[in-house]
């Protein structure tokens, strides 16, 4: 048997309802795939969302927890019937803690082919201070 | 072999054999989705008229995608690359894949390769595949 390639995986997770409560619309909610890096300045979180239209992406950061949320639509051809299938639209949800402080007015948000990216910059008071050691 | 106490209850029975074989029978049924054997996952629509491919790929410059057509074989290659970082970047979390990738389906039917169309959108990859002429059911009239 040939062996299957596994550098890059493909299913998408969907969310397990861990407290009981239901979303209203009735779709799959998947859980996006992210990247998170900082540097000095700011974090980074880098969101896998196909098919997602900007307009239907929500981020919201509320104290410390960032939400994303967004809506994707695949557009049915008309007349077609679907006869394979591996993947469908559904909403994306995800929330992140953050423990630094954010500098919430300078949040931006870009997104591109089918990849939301956030800078998230730091507060000046959460920026690591160089204290410098004197010699007494 | 498992022991019944008390006398089988045919219903019972029947009933366990028909949950057995539809159990069976879902996982070639094609209206259910099915866990993609390669990156990466498609949809694929059709009529009488051909096909239409939608594959998410999230993340992938469209110069890194390669589509083949021949016959009746359509192949998608390419390959994801890692962001660049800025200097001095830390990970905290990493989920996403990156790689090349290489997947080839077989079409139902014989395709018009000219009339292909790819598209690219939110990370979604469109390809139109009308049906070829000679695939088409042709009216014959009838001599008389």
């Amino acid at each position: 048997m040939a062996e299957k390639n596994k550098s890059m995986e493909v299913q998408k997770q969907e969310e397990i309802q861990v407290d009981g409560t239901e979303r209203m619309r009735a779709r799959a909610t998947f859980i996006p795939r992210s990247d998170i890096y900082e540097t000095e300045e700011s974090f980074f979180v880098t969101v896998d969302i196909p098919g997602v239209n900007e307009k239907n992406i929500d981020i919201t950061l509320e104290k410390n927890t960032l939400t994303i949320s967004a809506m994707s639509s695949h557009d049915a051809p008309e007349g077609y019937l679907r006869s394979f299938a591996e993947f469908q639209a559904g909403d994306y949800e995800r929330s992140f803690r953050l423990s630094d402080k954010i500098d919430r007015d300078r949040i931006e948000a870009v997104y591109t082919d089918g990849v939301l990216k956030l800078t998230l910059p730091k507060a000046e008071e959460a920026k690591a201070k160089k204290i410098s050691v004197k010699t007494g | 072999m498992y022991r019944t106490f008390g006398p089988t209850n045919i219903w019972r029975e029947l009933d366990r054999m028909q949950r057995d074989m539809n159990s069976l029978f879902n996982e070639y049924a094609p209206a259910r989705l099915r866990s993609a054997p390669g990156y990466p996952a498609i949809n694929i629509w059709r009529n009488d008229d051909g096909l239409f491919l939608h594959a998410e790929m999230p993340g992938i410059r469209v110069e890194d995608i390669e589509i083949n057509i021949n016959a009746n074989e359509l192949t998608l290659t390419g390959q994801r690359s890692m962001d660049e970082l800025p200097e001095g970047a830390v990970y905290l979390r990493r989920e996403r894949n990156f790689g090349k990738f290489s997947r080839s389906i077989q079409l139902p039917f014989a395709v018009n390769v000219d009339k292909v169309q790819a598209s690219f959108k939110d990370g979604v990859l469109n390809i139109a595949l009308p049906k070829a002429e000679a695939e088409k059911p042709k009216k014959i009239a009838i001599k008389s």
